[in-house]
């Protein structure tokens, strides 16, 4: 399965993917109004800074994963491959968060958990690997 | 103190696009961008832009530009404002003021008036889709006898040569001057083009060697990086004569730009500027020469070609000449458009010929002399476009040097900066974190993007004129027309003028 | 004003029409005019010529130069610097016959001669070097003097003209020979020079040429370096230096000489044997400016054979037919079919791969 994985050799730490993903998880048209002053708006991925070395995190989607082991309200689920959270199901008991090893799963004012999901409700390549300058995100089959 | 200097560009941003996100200030080694909480806006002082466009480029809502500023001195004919300020620059330093790329002066380019010739009724265009097309190209001395045995062997001796499977070469770029993610993307690039890349004066790191069989190894006047090993690792030797950048004198790698790995790829202390003199001192004369080209011929076996690069000057048909009978394989011209990684900005702007006189000049002179077997011409500096290079090759080319054209392939956005070695597209900088801004998976992709686009268009060009291989394209200057020249502009190209 | 040929390089489209008897029956002229004179529509009547081969037994051990003079200074001129560096067997005027079509003839003169010994020592020439040299002495530096034809036991009849005028002309009908070329010429612009029609000649080689070859100033510029001028900056006249170039002075065989001038492809060379493949790799380097491409049909004529061959992509129309001991070639079907109705073998050769007939050992020079 295709999955996202970050080398971080190539990783400025130029944070673009973030906005991309906030883009992309917008549902905004156009970039400018998904940052519109004032609006709150998070990325599922986020850029872990070094001095020299810096690396852009996000949801490993695990093959035996512990978040959606620790789920209490069954919003968590695998599909494809894919981790995928059910807002309607999310009751916000941050479990997930505490058991994710990667601190891959991130909060914000809204009471549900917010993960990457591959960009499965997007078409295509993830928008983070799109909007890397430098191809240090890639999508890509592994063994 | 008044510095008398005002910024020659300005950033214009557009608030309502502007998403803050902060790329352009992290990007920008020259912090002119940066971000300010009290604002919560972003903020640019333009003092230390040098237009880089990296800002630009990575800005994800497109809210940048930078323009030229309208910030004018008193008008005056004979002292434009470029001049005033650089009168300023040095009053304050004392220095010699420093450039880098090619002479970006408005001289002519007679690439731009000369035309290109294609076939109507009287004999067929030849379409490359559908026919063999051909731009294999060997350099080197050619064979000058061809005996068989009587069972139809060969008995001839041919000389070292290079083969190139397109007409293109990446020339001497040295590792200090440019990144080692530079260098490992033109590396990598001419092993997938089956063609070659030039070290420059800067050593063959030691990763590098892989690609041997596709480097040409540089000796110049400062002899860095050169050992045994190396000589051996290549494909072909050049000795550095000159650079069209700066014909008449040497080079110099400052010291910040030798780190660990520089100074040991070029055999000198780390953190010590690495002085190229400016003649080779132990050739003040041809027959020096003759020498030197001698000794590496014997270092390595008389196995590999050894090339002499000279910068077109105003006697360049003359030096050809004498270093055609010297012993070299191949002549490399540099025009006076050439790039350097820095050079003093009168010497840059005021030294040398164009590349377009010097080389039918000096393939005029061989042919004349009958000695153009003898050598193969490589000429570059510079050569923008596959029609430039059907021109050259047309003019009597073997083959074309890509400096500055494989630098804008890897991102360069010729801002003509690389002396201040804060290269924001990771070219040519040795700042690690510049450095890693160019990945050679993408580097090596797009120049190999870029020569097969050429390749492709001199093929186009090649079979509008009828022709199917690009032997038949070398010196056929009857394929060219000269527009808006003099007769005697026309009589040193060697072509006719358009409508003739 | 036009300029002359040679002032400016003439682009055309031709004819051309050649046999060779191999067992060397000496066969009448007026064959080959009638062969092309089936191709009246690929001349426009600006130039026609012939080659003929075994037409001089009575002299053959002697060269035979034709000259055009413009005038009779420029005659003068001329014998004189053939009997300063020569020995003058015979000499006369071209025997001609009146003809309607064929006017603003100039002088055209025939002699047989050698070399003087003493004067081809002095020179530290070879023989033939020594020919060539006197020729291109005689058409650069004498004003109105050209010497058009200059090998031994043949000779070139050309003219303004169509091609089955210009046979009538010269009374082809009157000689035999074992091989015959023929050229009926169609170029885009021209004054009419009587030197400039084809076929192109030197020593025993001729060319007759249907083709507008694009490599040619990188060809000439080749040949240039090696002492040859280009004065009439025609594709004919390069291809003939080209040939004389590789078959007489670096000896390669007509094969090879093929293989340079209609190089196989690279790609074909990879896929050849280890020998061959040195050797292709060898010829196509060292002689990379001598690769002719564009369109091209050639009839090389030399001493005792033919050679017919097409560029390489072949973009030039060329048929090929053998009847008992004769072996046509002609740009189109009709010519051979109209001096040999009924032939054994009809074929179209491939591009660059040439025909080269030779005659049977014992057959008559």
């Amino acid at each position: 399965m295709k999955k996202v994985y970050v080398n971080e050799d190539w990783c400025l730490g130029c944070h673009l993917c973030e906005y991309y993903c906030s883009f992309a998880n917008s549902g905004e048209s156009n970039m400018i109004k998904a940052f519109n002053k004032g609006k709150k708006t998070t990325p599922r991925i986020v850029v872990e800074e070094g001095s020299a070395i810096n690396f852009a995190v996000q949801c490993r989607h695990c093959d035996d994963p512990l978040c959606v082991k620790g789920c209490i309200s069954g919003a968590l689920s695998i599909q494809n491959g894919i981790i995928l959270v059910d807002d309607t199901k999310c009751v916000g008991c941050y479990t997930c968060v505490l058991s994710c090893p990667y601190g891959c799963i991130v909060t914000d004012h809204e009471k549900v958990i917010k993960k990457c999901d591959l960009c499965a409700s997007n078409s295509g390549t993830p928008a983070c690997v799109q909007g890397c300058p430098n191809a240090a995100i890639v999508f890509e089959e592994r063994s | 103190m008044i510095d008398f200097l005002y910024p020659d560009y300005e950033i214009i941003r557009n608030e309502k696009r502007c998403i803050t996100c902060k790329v352009c200030a992290r990007q920008c080694a020259n912090e002119v961008h940066a971000y300010d909480e009290e604002l919560d806006c972003m903020v640019a002082d333009e003092k230390n832009c040098v237009n880089c466009q990296r800002c630009v480029s990575l800005c994800p809502t497109r809210a940048l530009k930078i323009v030229k500023t309208n910030n004018v001195f008193k008008e005056n004919a004979n002292w434009p404002q470029v001049l005033i300020t650089e009168a300023y620059r040095q009053a304050a330093t004392g220095g010699v003021l420093l450039s880098s790329m090619g002479n970006p002066q408005p001289y002519p380019v007679y690439w731009d008036k000369i035309l290109i010739n294609a076939s109507q009724v009287t004999n067929p265009s030849i379409d490359p889709l559908r026919e063999p097309m051909e731009t294999q190209t060997f350099l080197g001395k050619k064979p000058q006898t061809v005996k068989f045995d009587k069972e139809g062997n060969l008995l001839s001796e041919s000389y070292p040569h290079l083969k190139l499977e397109v007409p293109f070469m990446f020339s001497a770029m040295s590792y200090g001057s440019i990144s080692k993610n530079a260098h490992e993307s033109l590396a990598r690039a001419a092993t997938e083009l089956g063609t070659f890349y030039n070290t420059g004066e800067g050593g063959l790191h030691e990763d590098f060697y892989k690609y041997g069989e596709h480097t040409i190894v540089q000796v110049a006047s400062g002899r860095f990086g050169v050992h045994k090993k190396y000589l051996e690792a290549g494909a072909a030797i050049e000795i550095k004569m000159g650079q069209g950048a700066k014909p008449g004198i040497g080079g110099h790698l400052p010291g910040i730009k030798v780190g660990e790995d520089v100074s040991k790829t070029r055999m000198i202390p780390q953190g010590t500027d690495a002085i190229s003199p400016a003649p080779h001192h132990d050739i003040y004369s041809i027959e020096d020469l003759r020498q030197l080209i001698f000794s590496l011929k014997e270092a390595t076996h008389y196995e590999k070609p050894v090339i002499v690069k000279i910068a077109a000057v105003h006697n360049v048909a003359a030096i050809a000449s004498g270093i055609a009978r010297s012993g070299a394989d191949i002549i490399s011209i540099d025009g006076y458009r050439g790039g350097t990684g820095a050079a003093p900005t009168r010497i840059r702007d005021n030294v040398g010929i164009p590349i377009e006189l010097a080389l039918a000049a000096v393939d005029a002179r061989l042919r004349d002399e009958g000695i153009r077997n003898e050598v193969s011409i490589v000429v570059g500096g510079s050569i923008r476009s596959a029609s430039d290079a059907v021109k050259a090759i047309a003019l009597g080319a073997d083959a074309i040097y890509l400096g500055t054209a494989a630098l804008l392939a890897l991102g360069c956005h010729l801002c003509r900066s690389c002396h201040g070695a804060k290269c924001n597209w990771g070219i040519a900088t040795q700042r690690p974190d510049l450095v890693k801004r160019l990945n050679p998976e993408i580097g090596y992709e797009r120049l190999v993007n870029l020569i097969h686009a050429w390749d492709h268009e001199v093929k186009e060009m090649m079979g509008g004129m009828g022709i199917n291989s690009i032997e038949a394209l070398r010196g056929n200057r009857l394929m060219l027309r000269g527009i808006g020249l003099s007769e005697k502009e026309l009589e040193i190209l060697g072509i006719a003028h358009a409508g003739e | 004003m036009l300029k002359r040929e040679g002032e400016i390089r003439i682009p055309s489209g031709c004819a051309i029409s050649g046999f060779i008897n191999r067992s060397g029956k000496r066969v009448n002229g007026g064959e080959i005019v009638k062969s092309i004179s089936y191709m009246h529509d690929r001349s426009n009547g600006l130039g026609g010529g012939f080659a003929g081969y075994g037409i001089y037994p009575e002299y053959k051990d002697l060269y035979a130069f034709h000259v055009f003079y413009e005038n009779s200074q420029s005659r003068e001129e001329t014998e004189r610097f053939l009997e300063k560096h020569f020995d003058i067997v015979n000499l006369s005027r071209i025997p001609t016959r009146k003809h309607k079509n064929i006017t603003h003839e100039p002088l055209i003169w025939r002699y047989f001669l050698n070399p003087l010994p003493t004067k081809l020592a002095a020179s530290q020439l070879d023989e033939k070097e020594y020919i060539v040299q006197s020729v291109i002495n005689i058409n650069i530096k004498i004003d109105g003097a050209y010497v058009f034809s200059s090998g031994k036991n043949m000779g070139v009849f050309k003219a303004v003209g169509f091609p089955e005028d210009v046979g009538e002309f010269y009374r082809l009908d009157e000689y035999a020979g074992y091989a015959w070329t023929a050229h009926g010429r169609y170029p885009t612009n021209t004054p009419g020079w009587w030197g400039g029609a084809h076929p192109f000649a030197l020593l025993d080689y001729t060319i007759v040429h249907n083709g507008e070859i694009s490599s040619y100033d990188a060809n000439r510029r080749f040949v240039e370096m090696f002492g040859y001028k280009c004065t009439l900056l025609t594709d004919t006249e390069v291809i003939t230096y080209i040939i004389d170039l590789l078959n007489r002075k670096h000896e390669l065989s007509l094969e090879d000489v093929c293989k340079v001038i209609a190089a196989p492809f690279w790609s074909k060379i990879d896929t050849l044997p280890e020998k061959e493949k040195a050797k292709y790799i060898h010829l196509r380097n060292m002689f990379a400016s001598l690769l002719i491409t564009g369109p091209f049909s050639i009839i090389l004529g030399f001493e005792g054979g033919l050679m017919a061959l097409n560029d390489r992509l072949k973009l030039r129309s060329m048929v090929a037919a053998e009847k008992g001991d004769t072996v046509y070639i002609a740009s189109e079907e009709c010519a051979i079919r109209a001096i040999c109705p009924e032939v054994d073998r009809i074929w179209y050769p491939k591009g660059g791969e040439p025909i080269i007939v030779t005659l049977n050992k014992g057959g008559d020079k």
